[in-house]
């Protein structure tokens, strides 16, 4: 017997490497059902869980809905803009007015770290973080480390290097806390005004140039400038930022040549990461899609196949 | 170590259980064009590919293996304290127009079977879909009957069959214990 002896899914930091071992296992064994001309399992019939985001997402979003469906589970999808939250009705409310409907799971983006720890804590259905703020986007860390160990076997020794705005990353704090555990050398790299303090006791290393953390890199990570984040200033110009620390085909030379090269998406062509370099023969972009699925089936299988007891 | 109640089988009358199968599936099919063999996990993976090394000394022909999880396709899923660990299906031959074989290793409930029935049709749509096992061992709780059987053993719902295969167990025995 397997499962997870946890009710919810917060972040990698707190998940033991059997729990991830576990996940991604799943995943590779659910990846294919994505593929089959018939794309439905009756695995999770008559479950439901709610995709509550309190933040625009395409990807993730669809993704989950996408996931549950595969697995016969109903998927309900809640975006702000349009709910009850725009008359004032809190967090908490909203939340336990739908278990109060028979949810089964929350999957939750929030612009505020903590929030769906908050609402574990108030819930009997399970929670899932599909990114709260600053802090981490688990479901995004698990399909990239997926998407690693499927091309590289696993995680001890590899270096990987992961490029842009590391301060508002959620994306890039996730990787590094389930990186480090399987001892992955991780480098993070980006202008000094979103370099977070305190990366170092993380075990990660820290620099502002670029090739330092792309040189000999198994693989390479590069974030989304989050443009609308921008509104402080952090640095000059967006052409400046893509001249200092955008990825493109020379700079991806300093990698190994067989590295990959990563990125979660919405992509900012020619910003970050130059269009042939996204559309190049190290790109695993796409394959990161399609295991983003396979994770969130994975995790929904995990958390709601059980019975009661579970 | 528990006692076994009674020895079902050797290896050696797995052995012949297994031949004896291998010549009804040619006779019934009248040779092994267009037959494919699907192992149920996890026993019934190993058992599959032993028949297919048999239909292959037989006819002269190699005949495709797949591999069926049916983790997925459980009814009891909701049952369970903590959800068992899924593994990957494959069948990389093309359905449409093959007789497949299902193979496991012990007949009891049906349900297994059932399962297994929806797995397949779910990955596409065989000519037709028979049923190997090793042990038939009865009280069905489904309308599902099986088309090859190694040996059928009157049980009570007091009592396991267990079927070991040397490729996990490292011996070819079939036991049964009391609960």
């Amino acid at each position: 017997m397997a499962g997870l002896k946890r009710k919810d899914i917060l972040g990698l930091r707190e998940m033991s490497t059997e729990e991830i071992d576990l996940i991604l296992d799943t995943a590779d064994a659910l990846k294919d059902i994505a593929t089959r001309p018939i794309k439905k399992l009756p695995t999770l019939r008559g479950k439901a869980f709610v995709t509550l985001f309190y933040e625009n997402s395409t990807r993730t979003a669809k993704s989950f809905e996408l996931a549950g469906k595969y697995l016969s589970a109903d998927a309900i999808n809640i975006s702000i803009s349009s709910s009850s939250v725009q008359k004032g009705e809190t967090l908490k409310d909203t939340a336990r007015n739908l278990e109060a409907m028979g949810i089964d799971a929350v999957v939750m983006r929030h612009p505020m770290g903590g929030a769906p720890h908050f609402l574990a804590k108030h819930l009997r259905a399970s929670v899932i973080n599909a990114g709260d703020g600053m802090h981490e986007h688990p479901t995004q860390g698990l399909l990239d480390m997926l998407t690693i160990r499927q091309r590289k076997g696993g995680f001890k020794g590899l270096k990987v290097a992961i490029i842009g705005d590391i301060f508002h990353s959620r994306v890039a704090r996730s990787n590094v806390f389930g990186l480090a555990k399987y001892g992955a050398e991780v480098w993070v790299a980006g202008p000094s005004t979103l370099l977070p303090a305190g990366f170092e006791e993380l075990g990660v290393k820290v620099t502002t140039r670029v090739e330092e953390a792309l040189e000999g890199a198994d693989v390479v990570n590069v974030l989304r400038l989050q443009l609308e984040r921008q509104e402080k200033a952090l640095f000059p110009t967006v052409a400046e930022y893509s001249k200092f620390w955008g990825v493109g085909p020379e700079r991806l030379k300093l990698a190994k040549p067989d590295h990959v090269l990563m990125h979660p998406g919405p992509m900012n062509r020619g910003v970050e990461i130059s269009t042939s370099a996204a559309d190049g023969e190290q790109s695993v972009i796409l394959e990161q899609v399609t295991n983003g699925v396979a994770v969130r089936m994975a995790l929904l299988y995990l958390l709601l196949g059980g019975g009661d007891a579970a | 170590m528990r006692e076994p109640k009674a020895m079902l089988m050797d290896a050696n009358q797995m052995n012949r259980a297994l031949s004896r199968i291998a010549h009804e599936i040619i006779e019934k099919n009248k040779g092994t064009e267009g037959v494919a063999l699907v192992g149920i996990r996890r026993r019934g993976i190993p058992l599959a590919e032993r028949l297919a090394a048999k239909l292959k000394e037989f006819e002269g022909k190699e005949v495709p293996v797949g591999t069926l999880d049916i983790t997925l396709y459980r009814d009891d899923l909701t049952e369970l304290s903590a959800v068992p660990q899924v593994h990957r299906s494959e069948v990389k031959f093309k359905l449409p127009g093959t007789v497949v074989i299902l193979v496991d290793d012990v007949l009891y409930t049906g349900r297994t079977v059932r399962a297994a029935l929806d797995a397949l049709l779910d990955i596409g749509r065989p000519a037709s879909i028979q049923l190997a096992v090793l042990i038939d061992r009865g009280h069905r709780e489904l309308p599902i009957r099986a088309d090859y059987v190694g040996k059928n053993v009157p049980t009570s719902h007091r009592e396991v069959v267990e079927v070991h295969v040397s490729e996990i167990d490292g011996d070819d025995s079939v036991a049964v214990y009391d609960l």
